[in-house]
């Protein structure tokens, strides 16, 4: 077994400091290491998007990045979405408009999402689908996933031009 | 849409936000890959490169050795089960096949069977030490599909399996040797041969539906602690806590009440989370370890050794008189079963004509082994492959009559008073309210234009069932309802338990807080599935509310001063003599100075629903090039009795269509000739993503089922049945081919037009 590596990164905003072994994925980093529960694993193999985390910035599955690959670098789970108590547009869209049956994809679905919405503030239906086609969901045939991105975008906005 | 004057519901037919709703948005929710114990172990398993195969030798004596093993277990460990079969809330189960199945004996039946179990300090040793344990195969030929699986020839899986003839006349079947035909079915009506005679068009045709999976994102797992006094406990994702309880106790022979399951939340079911396959194991390794055993299936695994739905053989023969009546039906219908006997055959066999009145049938039914996972049920198991057969027919002898298929099915639909060609007679169902919901929506009323589209419709049905459910609900003194109940919740069942027990009290559905309880918490629960938990563990809930309203009467009558049979509870609150009034939140506060806690309970047991049906229609642009099927636009109606949350019937609906549409265009397992599936992985496999399917259009249809008090019938399982075959008509009218055989995909779409455009350049 190769010697364990220290890893210092960020995760949601506050700095960490973890052990981890070079062929532990930064998905069983989280999870087994760190206790970060809610990204969830449905493959290990980049298929399903259950894993998604945003990596610097953009989003990844965390099955196809090691630990050790993180060092330095700026990570965002579901864990960090809510503000404290609060939760965010994305994470209020699903709930209301029952995007969700099982809740497996939820997390993985959010955290694509909301890198969508940062990059594309109003997207189109075909855009959200494209954009979204790397995470499965078995249990709701997409729609209401897809309405409640839309509505997501449209709080989103509204809150946007409520601040200027 | 109500098809008949609804009652006034104040809590039913709402859309509150989902109890567990938040804590599955922040990641906060519990499945059962995310429990953690101290001193927990983590497991990894062995299993075959082979299809088939004898197991020779088992060496595990180079695992135990590596540094960090803590256990190696293999079905030397496990009791022997003798020739026993066990009740198992949704079937009989031999103990034998399922131990067998758990972990190999003797022989090992398809690509991923599990052979052995590793405990080690962390998952990686755990695999590596996997990789060590030699095992010695005397490797056979493997039998994959289910016509040659039943040939005289044929390898045999199992020495212990014999032919069982059953239904109405009994066959003359061969019980002398071993054989893969594990179950013959007939069942009879009418005069079959006087019905063809009668009819002026006949139309037989066959058909194959390739071996599918539920694909549920959440792999199984299963943590297991076994304890110094012999009690086990089990935390796990399952569609039934009850019946884990009783397959890990039966396993190990030890008494159920020795075993508690504690239910996870549950990442996906649909039927493919009933059977066991990790807990016995998790067990047995923390038996040997005394510490708990964490066990997780990856992806690969879950394809090759859990589930699938079988592939399948279906031949359908329908006769018609010239103005559309149904004069007979004759079907054929074979099931892999995979690797041990318990394919849903018979409930195929009773679906096959389950759309129609036919006076005079005969089905034919054959449950067989085959060399891949042994089959569970997924979402109305066995209708989704007889429906794609006769309701392609059926499409067929419109064309032939020249008869509109929204007018076929009305003239012909099942409803009340229909006998079935398996014997029930049918109370009120919905068919025909939902075929003419498909006749008069928008989707059905716009035209379709352009070339190489078409339109397609198809029906399907499932019974969906009673059985057991448990519920007990305390009143706190702060007005609001602790529900605990026994149906584990894979797409939303607390919220519509809770909201059942508000409407009965009369408070709002935010003042219940439902919580799924564990094997020790309440009273026994059959599985989800069979689209029960809203119907049948609704019925429990209902009781318990009501029983706690007998209570509060006597509570009011003690405050009163009166004869309890002078208080009534109405609209949220107590009735009293001389206009007095008590709400439920006034009452509730009063518990403690009356007599202490309220505890209401609730069960159901007698309680069966009379089926639902849904109705479809779907638009189709085929590729002509490429062979590819692009869904346009899609549509289901579907009789939900009573819609409790119209979001999550709704999210049925949608979720069970986009099922289907991969059953019909993608989704198969793909074997070569050892055996071995080479697409075990989600994309290759190829599950639809949302890049796939457009939204999908809902008309909830509402005839009340008269055996629930609020009228629900289960929604889960009817809509994957009408896609197969409204998405195989479809392309029919869109290109001008017949596809009978699923999935429809690209190569298989192409294949065939380029086939037509031959004949037709033959024929010029």
């Amino acid at each position: 077994m190769a010697k364990k590596r220290v890893v210092t990164t960020t995760i949601n905003g506050d700095t960490h400091e973890f052990l981890c072994q070079p062929r532990q994925t930064l998905l069983e980093t989280l999870r087994d290491v760190l206790g970060l529960t809610g990204t969830k694993e449905g493959c290990s193999n980049g298929n399903c998007g259950a894993c998604t985390v945003h990596l610097n910035g953009r989003p990844v599955d965390s099955c196809l990045v090691l630990g050790v690959e993180v060092e330095g670098a700026e990570i965002r789970t579901i864990e960090g979405v809510a503000c404290g108590s609060h939760l965010d547009e994305v994470q209020e869209a699903f709930l209301e408009g029952a995007a969700l049956q099982c809740g497996i994809c939820t997390p993985g679905f959010i955290m694509q999402t909301e890198s969508l919405l940062d990059e594309n503030p109003n997207p189109t239906e075909d855009e959200i689908r494209f954009y979204l086609a790397g995470n499965l969901c078995r249990c709701t045939g997409y729609d209401k996933i897809v309405r409640s991105v839309q509505c997501a975008a449209e709080k989103r906005q509204t809150a946007n031009v409520g601040d200027h | 849409m109500a098809t008949a004057e609804k009652p006034k519901y104040k809590v039913i037919g709402t859309r509150p936000i989902r109890h567990d709703g938040v804590d599955k948005v922040t990641g906060r929710a519990q499945y059962g890959a995310d429990v953690r114990l101290t001193g927990m172990l983590y497991a990894s398993m062995l299993r075959s490169p082979h299809a088939h195969a004898k197991i020779t030798k088992i060496d595990t004596s180079k695992a135990e050795a590596l540094s960090g093993v803590r256990a190696v277990l293999t079905s030397a460990d496990l009791p022997e089960q003798g020739d026993r079969i066990v009740e198992l809330g949704e079937g009989a189960v031999n103990m034998r096949h399922l131990s067998a199945n758990v972990l190999a004996r003797d022989k090992v039946l398809y690509r991923g069977h599990a052979i052995a179990g590793v405990a080690a300090d962390n998952i990686h040793i755990a695999q590596e030490a996997v990789k060590l344990i030699e095992v010695e195969y005397e490797v056979l030929p493997p039998v994959l599909d289910v016509r040659k699986a039943m040939k005289a020839d044929a390898p045999v899986l199992n020495d212990d399996v014999r032919t069982e003839s059953l239904g109405s006349h009994p066959a003359d079947d061969d019980n002398s040797k071993p054989t893969n035909v594990a179950k013959h079915f007939v069942f009879a009506s009418g005069d079959v041969e006087a019905g063809f005679a009668e009819a002026d068009v006949i139309v037989e045709r066959e058909y194959t539906t390739a071996t599918v999976h539920q694909g549920y994102i959440e792999p199984h797992n299963a943590t297991v602690q076994w304890n110094a006094d012999g009690k086990v406990t089990v935390w796990m994702s399952t569609q039934g806590t009850f019946s884990a309880r009783q397959q890990t106790a039966e396993l190990h022979r030890i008494p159920v009440s020795d075993v508690k399951v504690i239910p996870m939340e549950i990442g996906g079911g649909f039927g493919g989370k009933i059977s066991v396959y990790l807990p016995p194991v998790a067990a047995g390794l923390s038996q040997k370890t005394g510490r708990p055993v964490k066990l997780i299936m990856d992806r690969t695994d879950v394809f090759e050794a859990t589930g699938p739905t079988p592939g399948s053989y279906v031949r359908v023969k329908l006769g018609v008189k010239k103005d559309g009546t149904i004069t007979a039906g004759d079907a054929w219908v074979a099931f892999e079963a995979g690797a041990y006997p318990g394919s849903p055959i018979a409930p195929g066999c009773m679906c096959v004509f389950s759309c129609y009145n036919v006076p005079n049938g005969h089905v034919e039914g054959f449950d067989v082994c085959v060399n891949k996972p042994r089959t569970n049920a997924y979402r109305a198991p066995g209708s989704p492959n007889v429906a794609f057969a006769t309701e392609s027919v059926v499409d067929e002898i419109c064309e032939k009559i020249g008869m509109d298929p929204i007018e076929f099915r009305l003239k012909n639909a099942a409803k009340e008073g229909v006998r079935r060609v398996d014997g029930p007679v049918y109370g009120r169902v919905g068919m025909v309210e939902t075929v003419e919901a498909i006749r008069d929506s928008n989707h059905w009323q716009s035209p379709l234009e352009g070339p190489n589209r078409g339109r397609g419709t198809a029906t399907g049905f499932w019974f969906n069932c009673g059985l057991k459910s448990a519920a007990t609900a305390t009143v706190n003194y702060d007005g609001t309802v602790s529900l605990l109940e026994g149906s584990t919740d894979i797409g939303g069942s607390r919220v519509s338990l809770a909201m059942q027990t508000a409407e009965t009290l009369g408070i709002p559905a935010e003042a219940v807080k439902p919580t799924v309880g564990d094997t020790d918490a309440v009273g026994f629960t059959d599985v989800t599935g069979g689209s029960r938990v809203t119907f049948a563990t609704g019925i429990a809930c209902i009781e318990a509310a009501r029983d706690i309203i007998r209570q509060l009467e006597t509570r009011a009558a003690l405050i009163w001063e009166c004869d309890a049979s002078a208080v009534s509870y109405e609209d949220g609150g107590l009735n009293g003599p001389d206009g007095a009034r008590m709400s439920f939140v006034e009452i509730a506060g009063k518990l403690h100075a009356t007599g202490g806690s309220i505890v209401g309970r609730g069960t159901s047991s007698e309680a069966d629903q009379s089926g639902a049906f849904g109705t479809h229609a779907v638009d189709v642009e085929v590729d002509p090039d490429t062979g590819k099927v692009q869904i346009l636009r899609y549509t289901i109606a579907q009789d939900a009795g009573t819609a409790i949350h119209p979001s999550y019937v709704e999210g049925q609906l949608q979720g069970g269509v986009v099922q289907g549409i991969g059953w019909a265009l993608n989704e198969e397992y793909w074997y070569d000739d050892k055996g071995s599936m080479r697409n075990p992985t989600y994309l290759d496999y190829r599950v639809p993503t949302c890049y796939d399917v457009p939204m999908i259009e809902t008309i909830i249809v509402e005839v009340p089922d008269p055996g629930h008090p609020y009228g629900v019938r289960g929604v889960g399982e009817v809509p994957i049945c009408p896609p197969q075959a409204a998405i195989a008509n479809a392309i029919y009218a869109a290109v001008g081919v017949r596809m009978r055989d699923l999935p429809m995909s690209p190569p298989k779409v192409c294949k065939a037009i380029l086939e037509k455009r031959a004949e037709g350049n033959g024929a010029s």
